[in-house]
């Protein structure tokens, strides 16, 4: 539909909630031209900071090429449709969005899919922290729909995650689905301390290196496999922790037995 | 600067004035008889009904418990934000705004006096200094003094007489407007993990009972002449059962009424307002409080009316708090502020679909279409603890608009929606009243003489709402007057436009009250109260009182009292 071209490198923050197809849909070229978006504290249009280009036609998708690692909020609130986007891009990506797709041929910054509540992310490349988790001081984490990251991903991905699947083929850093009430976090690289600290429910799978367990989780078994979602299996064989007994909880922690040989002191207490 | 509002349909029931169309003269920040100069601006009022500004008696906007508020929940403000225009400054909002977007936000429905109600003493210099910053709006705060150890111990001795110096000392040396008692006795038990159950209940280290506290602190304002009652938030405060406390607190100060006026003012009364056992057979007590108000003279009330959604519950109430915190578990605050009081903060949601919340919502129009007198119970939130005070247009809405409550009752909790009683109330309130509940009768019982009426010597606050009495009728049409009330035309502050349409026409400062008591003998400042601020508190006596000049526009009253 819309092809987006950044006129120059931005040096200040660009908040740019209007790149979304909900909004492009029915906007003519010019209309669209003439939206507004923040730069700074000064509030302009986005034909001052994007060439604005026409696509394919009659397609509900729009294509950013160039460095957007200034911009956020792109995608916020979408509910259909696609955005492409090549290039990095800033924090707040796709924030509350219903449904559509997203995805990023390049690096993404922090609070990405924050809050969603469906639809699709795709990352081809590292993400900063907080990935799928709440604004700060928030719970409401995400409530459906799918988060797929190439790369490696910060700290507190996927935070009070409530129902969704995470998929993080790369490494991930702290706190990985720290108070997760539902859904799925798949690591499949190494992944770093206090991995699902406060979970109440739901699974996560490490299949890399898991550099220490919570004391407050325990172990239950050790299992050959387990399932991401349709079509996706990991083999194991893979240790069974549950936890965070600190909450009452009973989420689900699997790591991959071979990578781990520091856990097998759990085992004496299966 | 003169100003003239022409053809307004003017409501101000102090004044005995119910929507007559008539001119409205100001001069000089005040309210004259006529003017006759050609320079007046003039304000075309026709269709718009005239109003005196809001006055409201209970809203907690300052002070290092807000502030903490405010710390606590980022995710309240994140997706509420004002940005800066050239009139006014930036801020955020929602449940617990920043203090410019407060006065603004105030000023946007047409209010223009508003009242903090919980100031712990040590905390006085914060809360002032927020106060300063809080724009367009005249605003007062009151001290908490029911578990402040000094009066414990004077009650302690019977020494009502010196109770009353000190209690005039504390108001000005905290710059307050009113006593202020919470949850009486329990405050202190708190300190050490306890509380109090009943009005007869002794307080912990001390030889005190609350209905002592309450009761001491009656005479000591009656002694003092205070222009306002007692602000009494009571014991039992959110338990099912606690109507029988709250009406007990009531008949605890019947014959210390003097005769003309009212001598306790319960806040947030749907708080104190549960019947049954338990959470599951909460039922509403509003019609046993009720029938209690409408035979008694000697008590006021304001409403706490529950609006669903997401909020943030404040009170000094730490034992309260605490027990909302495990009811949720929700993130929360706790505060134990040294000698003088306790605090909790809790993010709420009050949702439709709960049989407890819904009951509360209920409770909170119950109390107010089943008082008859529209002089004794006025309209709050308890901003925030029962929801924000930007919904008061739909509380009003409520009221005018027994199809306005029905549409809202269609979608709440079933069980909770057949025991309510407001669908056998047919009762509908007229602008008049509405006037009566939002300003006239808050300006009356905080005693302020030049505030809620638009006679002649009076403030010149004044809100004018786009909404026409004559073609308009609120019970059938309450989304128009929702709006209207949320929107002023204009609002008018010390004789200077400073919304029109609502958009802040100009900021303005507004000022804080407070009184001076003077009392034929000074307070008695001891050797050992000294050393007990030395030992104790975090302040020392030298540094404690707050002076004047931290006021920004200081307003204070001077009372002489015979002790």
């Amino acid at each position: 539909m819309v092809n987006l071209y950044p006129l120059t490198g931005f040096k200040l923050p660009i908040t740019a909630e209007c790149i979304s197809p909900d909004i492009f849909q029915s906007k003519k070229r010019d209309e669209i031209r003439e939206l507004k978006v923040w730069e700074g504290n000064k509030q302009k249009a986005l034909r001052e900071l994007f060439k604005v280009e026409d696509g394919k036609a009659g397609e509900m998708s729009i294509t950013v090429n160039g460095d957007l690692s200034k911009v956020r909020r792109i995608g916020a609130f979408m509910t259909a449709g696609e955005i492409l986007i090549n290039g990095n891009v800033g924090m707040h990506l796709g924030e509350e969005m219903k449904g559509g797709k997203i995805a990023v041929n390049g690096n993404v910054g922090g609070w990405a899919g924050s809050m969603m509540k469906g639809g699709e992310i795709e990352i081809h490349g590292n993400v900063s922290d907080y990935l799928g988790a709440p604004y700060r001081g928030s719970k409401e984490g995400i409530s459906g729909g799918r988060i797929v990251v190439y790369g490696n991903v910060g700290n507190e991905a996927g935070a009070h995650m409530k129902k969704g699947m995470l998929k993080i083929y790369g490494c991930a850093g702290q706190f990985a689905g720290f108070r997760m009430r539902d859904g799925t976090i798949y690591v499949r690289k190494d992944c770093q301390a206090r991995v699902g600290a406060c979970m109440v429910d739901g699974k996560i799978v490490v299949g890399g290196f898991l550099e220490s367990i919570l004391p407050t989780f325990t172990i239950d078994s050790v299992k050959a496999k387990v399932k991401i979602e349709e079509g996706e299996t990991v083999e194991g064989p893979l240790y069974v922790f549950l936890g965070d007994l600190a909450e009452e909880g009973n989420g689900k922690l699997y790591v991959s037995k071979e990578k781990n040989l520091h856990l097998s002191s759990h085992e004496k207490f299966l | 600067m003169e100003l003239l509002i022409r053809n307004g349909f003017v409501y101000d029931p102090i004044n005995g004035v119910d929507g007559e169309k008539m001119d409205i003269a100001v001069k000089d920040g005040k309210i004259v008889e006529k003017l006759d100069g050609r320079r007046a601006r003039k304000i075309d009022a026709s269709g718009m009904i005239v109003m005196p500004g809001g006055v409201d008696i209970h809203t907690h906007i300052a002070g290092s418990e807000v502030n903490t508020g405010r710390l606590l929940r980022p995710e309240d403000h994140f997706k509420d934000v004002e940005r800066k225009t050239p009139k006014t400054r930036s801020g955020v909002g929602y449940s617990i705004p920043s203090t410019f977007t407060t006065g603004y936000r105030y000023a946007r429905m047409g209010y223009t006096t508003i009242m903090n109600p919980s100031m712990p003493p040590l905390e006085a210099k914060h809360t002032h200094q927020e106060l300063n910053d809080t724009p367009m709006v005249d605003k007062a705060t009151y001290p908490l003094l029911g578990d402040w150890w000094f009066v414990l111990e004077h009650l302690e001795q019977g020494e009502i007489e010196e109770l009353a110096r000190h209690v005039a000392w504390m108001l000005t040396t905290t710059k307050g407007y009113a006593i202020k008692i919470v949850n009486p006795g329990g405050l202190e038990a708190w300190g050490f993990g306890q509380n109090v159950h009943s009005l007869d209940d002794q307080v912990p280290r001390f030889c005190v009972t609350p209905r002592e506290i309450i009761r001491g602190l009656c005479k000591v304002n009656k002694l003092l002449k205070l222009p306002h009652t007692i602000h009494v938030h009571t014991n039992n405060l959110g338990q099912p059962g606690n109507y029988i406390t709250a009406i007990e607190t009531m008949r605890c100060v019947e014959d210390l009424a003097p005769e003309s006026r009212p001598a306790i003012h319960i806040t947030h009364c749907q708080f104190s307002c549960f019947k049954g056992d338990d959470w599951r057979t909460l039922e509403s007590g509003a019609e046993e409080i009720a029938n209690y108000v409408n035979c008694h003279s000697h008590v006021t009330m304001d409403m706490g009316q529950v609006i669903f959604g997401n909020t943030t519950t404040m009170t000094a109430d730490g034992p309260f708090q605490f027990g909302l915190s495990e009811l949720t578990g929700n993130k929360w605050v706790n505060h134990d502020v040294e000698t003088e009081t306790s605090a909790g903060i809790v993010p709420f949601n009050y949702r439709r679909k709960s049989y407890v919340h819904a009951t509360q919502w209920s409770i909170g129009l119950e109390l107010a279409l089943l008082i008859k007198d529209p002089w004794k119970i006025f309209m709050t939130t308890d901003h925030p603890n029962a929801g924000p005070f930007t919904y008061y247009p739909r509380i009003i809405a409520w009221l005018m608009s027994r199809k306005a409550r029905e549409a809202t009752m269609k979608r709440i909790n079933h069980r909770a929606r057949s025991k309510s009683l407001l669908p056998s109330i047919t009762r509908e309130l007229g602008f008049y009243e509405i006037a009566v509940v939002t300003r006239a009768g808050q300006a009356r019982a905080l005693g302020l003489e030049n505030k809620g009426h638009l006679g002649v010597g009076a403030d010149a606050d004044i809100a004018i709402y786009n909404v026409n009495p004559e073609k308009i009728d609120p019970a059938r049409k309450y989304k128009t007057a929702r709006r209207a009330f949320k929107h002023a035309a204009y609002t008018i502050k010390g004789g200077e436009i400073v919304v029109k349409n609502d958009e802040i026409f100009k900021h303005v400062e507004g000022a804080t009250m407070w009184l001076d008591v003077r009392t034929s003998e000074p307070a008695k400042i001891t050797d050992d109260m000294k050393r007990k601020f030395r030992e104790y508190w975090t302040v020392e006596y030298e540094n404690y009182p707050v002076t004047e000049d931290y006021l920004e526009i200081s307003h204070p009253k001077t009372l002489k009292a015979d002790v």
